[in-house]
């Protein structure tokens, strides 16, 4: 069901800035990884890539290949919307849509695709959702009510929920706890241990604790200074970068020596 | 041991300080009053009008000097603003209050149902009666063709500009658009009047009316329905394009639904707008004394223009119609505005 993802010398740009060069590395299916990294390094621009979602920035345009299994999604004649139905993303702030209900905002990726459904086949949809983000025995009760009248983490669980609706298979999640408080945040960490039996999972993080208790392989993004592009420094299982950088950027960051 | 404060004793806080009591403002204000009214009757110099100029100054005068006294500077400079504010909301509000009132006293001197529902046909100007049920149907039927001209294009036009728009094009439609708000009303009749009754050889009707209506409100929806779509938050479009939603239906499920409320507000002020423009209509389709109910053919009436026919005439049976025209006018308006409001509620995102 999941798939893995390889990056072949990736370049990204915004328009003439080249944001990250160089980014080649191999994402295993059902593994967590981690992208880490001082601000502005580019890994929130990397994560974008993977779904296609950088271009959506006017001027936006990534140089490479991002193989899916053995597909190159940025190949000719790939159709970007088919690409992000295979690869969900999660966003650093909650965003349910505010004019749907908990249920519609669950539905909302397969209803706005254009599919029909009958509502049986939509309930078990939003049942099979809700639990797989671990949210159903809070909100079953109020299925129709707005989702934006939930508490931030219950927010950002509806927004799993809604990106695991729509049966991806790679999930990419950007910082998704940063605007949450510990307990939610551990409620999702949870979360992303289950989830990784279904999906293959990369998630985008600035806090190290975080990325040590989920990830089974971590990257670390650096850049060389303010307006030069950012690099994969290296690539290795989560324990190694912790314990054994092979790189001294990676061993004073970790260490916060500085970011 | 006992910790009780003794507030005898007590030294004088830093965080305390001095303070007018509540009762001052309205102390002051029954002096100023009291003194301008005095002066006006021992001089005997001024009207009511100066009277109230100097009573409002005796206030702020003796309200600042008594605060600045007490409180200190930064209290008497807050009175004073706070006088200010409300004195101008005040004289904000006294020519809106006085219209309305104007037009309610003399416009319900005429106004029955027999005004709501009858023509001016075979009515002269100087005898009473008759009504302006031509000039309502007429002024329903031109703004609704006119919304309903107006509204999609407008929509969609901002839609262009807003998600779709860009480069020159874009550049240059939005320039546009701030031209056309500037178009004055009688140009926008003009147009019409020379490209379809003169270049067409359409014959006046209400119609072109609405047409020329049309133009009027094309910019004002434009503006109102951009600024909506700016205001929807960048992440819920990219949330709805990261499930696999094409963009055209990101639009219309998602970017358009968050800020119909603001959308519908903008369209029905628009429509606000134009259903009391006169100088368009009396080029497009003049004006009739009888029933039209048909838009597409023949001069018709609408509200404005009878207002503006019977103030001509100057009779006053005329006149006193002209006003209950004018009463049903404003009315109509403001029930436009509350059905846009209540619609704008029911569609408002919810939580």
């Amino acid at each position: 069901m999941s798939k893995s993802i390889t990056m072949q010398d990736v370049d990204i740009y915004y328009g003439a800035f080249k944001a990250v060069e160089g980014v080649s590395l191999k994402v295993q299916a059902n593994s967590v990884t981690a992208f880490i990294g001082p601000s502005g390094c580019g890994k929130s621009t990397v994560l974008r890539t993977i779904n296609r979602m950088h271009e959506v920035i006017p001027g936006a345009y990534v140089d490479g290949s991002v193989l899916l299994d053995h597909e190159n999604i940025y190949g000719s004649g790939v159709d970007p919307v088919n690409v992000r139905r295979t690869i969900g993303m999660v966003f650093q702030r909650p965003n349910p849509f505010p004019t749907m209900s908990i249920a519609e905002n669950v539905l909302a990726g397969v209803r706005l695709a254009g599919q029909r459904m009958s509502k049986s086949d939509a309930d078990d949809v939003v049942e099979g959702s809700l639990r797989g983000a671990n949210l159903w025995e809070e909100v079953k009760d109020r299925l129709a009510k707005p989702g934006s009248g939930l508490s931030g983490g219950q927010q950002q669980r509806l927004c799993i929920a809604r990106a695991i609706a729509v049966k991806p298979q790679v999930l990419l999640m950007d910082e998704p706890c940063s605007a949450l408080d510990p307990i939610s945040t551990l409620a999702i960490e949870d979360l992303i241990r289950d989830l990784v039996e279904q999906y293959t999972i990369i998630i985008v993080t600035h806090n190290m604790q975080q990325a040590g208790r989920v990830s089974d392989t971590t990257g670390f993004f650096n850049l060389a200074g303010v307006g030069q592009p950012g690099h994969l420094i290296e690539m290795g299982s989560t324990s190694e970068i912790f314990s054994h950088p092979k790189e001294q950027a990676t061993e004073d960051y970790i260490s916060g020596r500085f970011g | 041991m006992t910790t009780t404060v003794d507030t005898s004793t007590r030294t004088p806080s830093s965080l305390t300080g001095g303070t007018l009591p509540r009762w001052a403002p309205a102390l002051v204000g029954t002096v100023a009053v009291v003194s301008a009214v005095a002066l006006n009757r021992v001089t005997g110099l001024a009207g009511g009008f100066a009277t109230t100029i100097v009573a409002a100054l005796i206030f702020v005068v003796l309200q600042s000097v008594w605060s600045f006294a007490v409180e200190g500077k930064r209290h008497a400079v807050d009175r004073l603003a706070t006088t200010v504010v409300y004195s101008t909301f005040f004289i904000a509000v006294v020519p809106l209050i006085s219209v309305l009132f104007t037009v309610l006293a003399k416009g319900l001197k005429v106004m029955s149902w027999g005004f709501l529902v009858n023509s001016m046909r075979n009515v002269s100007p100087r005898s009473p009666g008759g009504g302006a049920g031509h000039a309502i149907v007429g002024t329903l039927e031109q703004v609704a063709l006119a919304a309903a001209f107006a509204i999609p294009v407008g929509i969609l036009a901002a839609i262009f500009l807003v998600e779709y728009g860009r480069g020159r094009l874009a550049r240059a439609i939005s320039f546009f658009v701030d031209v056309m708000t500037g178009v004055p009303s009688i140009v926008a009749g003009l147009f019409i009047f020379t490209a379809f009754v003169l270049g067409l050889g359409m014959e006046r009707s209400g119609f072109a009316a609405a047409l020329a209506l049309a133009i009027l409100m094309l910019p004002v929806i434009i503006r109102t329905t951009e600024e909506m779509l700016r205001i929807v938050p960048n992440e819920l479009r990219e949330a709805s394009y990261a499930l696999g939603v094409p963009k055209w239906r990101t639009v219309l499920k998602v970017v358009l639904p968050t800020s119909l409320a603001g959308i519908v507000t903008g369209a029905m002020l628009a429509v606000a707008r134009v259903a009391g423009e006169t100088a368009p209509l009396l080029l497009t389709t003049f004006l009739t004394q009888s029933y039209n109910n048909n838009p597409f053919a023949g001069p018709q009436a609408a509200l404005p223009t009878f207002i503006w026919d019977q103030i001509t005439s100057g009779t006053s049976a005329s006149v006193d119609r002209a006003w209950a025209g004018a009463l049903v006018l404003i009315t109509l308006i403001m029930i436009f505005y509350i059905v846009a409001k209540l619609l704008a509620n029911r569609f408002a995102p919810k939580g």
